[in-house]
């Protein structure tokens, strides 16, 4: 079986600095793979390389076999890759029903994710489809987030830190949807500071630490403690 | 009374030809934060277009005003992709001074071309035809369709921006453009459709004022102030804002020009004053919607 992202020898810099050190990675169709790390491992680079706000050498990223590493972050979207970024980000100028629409901008499938669909996963979303979405609490801007990034039909979804200053009892919700976002034929990657969380949700998971996958594997064949030196490497 | 009345209307309709010049003006900041300090010169350069049309090609101001509109849409795509784009960025100085410096070109490029000696857009007949509201009170017709003009040009940009897609593009793009890829939107694109859109709007603008008064090659810079008093007064990436702005512009010029011919264009500039100092984020300040 060929992988859907396949990442080869992965160095990513922020100008001078590099912030990615030979990075391999490997994403099965309808898989969830986690991304866990200390602050400032390299995590946010990672996915920002996938999805192409980060430029690097071509052949470093494949998707479906095709190098990437170079290629704009537009029309990697459009092959299939969505990113739901850290910290949400919104657009404050449009409503909540069109930062979802404006998700779907270069997609003319409308299935299985459009409006509806979205709509039916986060009902409270429906209720304020008019709203400003600078209004909404935080954990309905993130629905909206997850709802904008799935607007595309993405076959891979990648979601950055989405539990990030919300309520456990929000994050849950949240994560309840990651099921029925891959049982729609979505794969996952999920970068996650709470690694039990992460853990949990994951059927692989790649600890990294200083720009260095230190640790890869599956939950199930890792103990606690192998994971807390690959996580803070002493 | 009459008079008094003959008067707002005027300047209500002198405000429509301001609207024009600074809707452009204000498209591009409002998408790219870009100043386009070459606006007032462009808009000169189509009013050129438009007599260089009628004259060599022998075609109506209807028909020139058209395929200046399609030539200069095509130009500010292309000036988008082949200069602007090289120089934005997080530093707002390089745009400004490529577009200083385009000024300037634009200038003595028609000096060149067209000499410096001042014309005028014949739009025969049309042109003295005024319209009798009540006794003693008329509008010319070609000031009252160039304020319609101006009504219509902001309506449309308000449809395109909040009831279709390319809108919400250009609107996503305006908030934060790295995420605005994310969605697939090409932003390279959107901003050469936002300048050529501008430019196209530009020669709308030209065959208004150049049916209204005369121009030369030099002109631009003055239409440039007004357009930006315009965008000021109405408040910053507010399109109804900046139609108001050119409106109280309008206003303000005409009854100062009445109360003291001299006056007209130092009013202008007072009234721009007074809104800064009481509203300065202007009349309509953005917000969503």
């Amino acid at each position: 079986m060929t992988a859907l992202v396949n990442v080869r020898a992965l160095d990513a810099f922020y100008g001078d600095f590099q912030a990615l050190f030979g990075i391999n990675l490997e994403l099965q169709p309808g898989e969830t793979v986690a991304i866990i790390g200390a602050n400032g491992a390299g995590k946010s680079t990672l996915l920002k390389s996938l999805a192409g706000l980060v430029r690097n050498r071509p052949d470093a990223i494949k998707l479906n076999g095709r190098d990437i590493g170079d290629a704009p972050a537009a029309s990697i979207v459009r092959r299939g890759l969505a990113l739901v970024p850290e910290g949400r980000q919104l657009f404050p100028s449009l409503s909540v029903e069109e930062n979802l629409l404006i998700g779907g901008y270069g997609d003319r499938r409308r299935a299985p994710w459009n409006l509806q669909a979205v709509y039916d996963v986060f009902p409270v979303l429906r209720e304020r489809r008019s709203s400003d979405v600078t209004i909404l609490s935080g954990g309905q801007q993130q629905m909206v987030a997850i709802g904008r990034a799935l607007m595309s039909n993405p076959s891979i979804l990648l979601c950055d830190e989405i539990s990030l200053g919300l309520a456990p009892i929000i994050v849950e919700e949240i994560y309840r949807t990651i099921p029925l976002i891959r049982a729609n034929g979505a794969s996952i990657v999920i970068v996650e500071q709470d690694v039990a969380r992460a853990l949990r949700h994951c059927d692989r998971f790649y600890c990294l630490q200083e720009g260095r996958v230190t640790l890869a594997g599956r939950p199930s064949e890792v103990d606690q403690e192998a994971v807390r030196m690959a996580y803070f490497g002493t | 009374m009459i008079g008094g009345l003959d008067t707002l209307l005027e300047g209500v309709l002198l405000g429509g030809v301001y609207a024009l010049f600074a809707v452009g003006l204000s498209l591009i900041f409002g998408i790219m934060r870009l100043v386009n300090l070459a606006h007032g010169d462009i808009i000169v350069l189509a009013a050129y277009l438009i007599l260089t049309a009628m004259a060599a090609a022998g075609v109506s101001l209807g028909v020139a005003t058209a395929l200046t509109i399609l030539v200069m849409f095509v130009a500010g795509f292309a000036l988008q992709r082949l200069v602007l784009e090289r120089v934005l960025g997080d530093d707002i100085l390089p745009p400004l001074l490529v577009t200083f410096g385009l000024s300037i070109v634009l200038q003595n490029g028609l000096l060149l071309v067209f000499g410096a000696d001042s014309r005028r857009l014949q739009a025969g007949a049309f042109e003295a035809t005024s319209i009798n509201l009540a006794p003693g009170l008329s509008v010319g017709l070609a000031p009252l369709i160039a304020l319609v003009t101006a009504v219509v040009v902001v309506t449309l940009l308000q449809l395109l921006f909040y009831r279709t897609s390319l809108g919400r593009a250009f609107r996503a793009t305006a908030d934060n453009p790295e995420i605005a890829q994310l969605m697939g939107i090409d932003q390279r694109n959107i901003y050469a459709f936002a300048v050529g859109l501008s430019l196209a709007v530009s020669a709308i603008a030209a065959v208004t004022f150049g049916i209204r008064s005369n121009f030369d090659p030099s002109i631009g810079p003055a239409r440039l102030l007004y357009a930006f008093e315009a965008v000021i007064i109405g408040g910053l990436g507010s399109l109804w804002g900046t139609l108001a702005g050119g409106i109280v512009l309008g206003l303000a010029q005409t009854i100062g020009g009445r109360i003291d011919p001299e006056w007209q264009i130092l009013s202008g500039h007072i009234a721009f004053l007074i809104v800064l100092i009481l509203r300065p984020r202007g009349l309509f300040p953005a917000g969503r919607r």
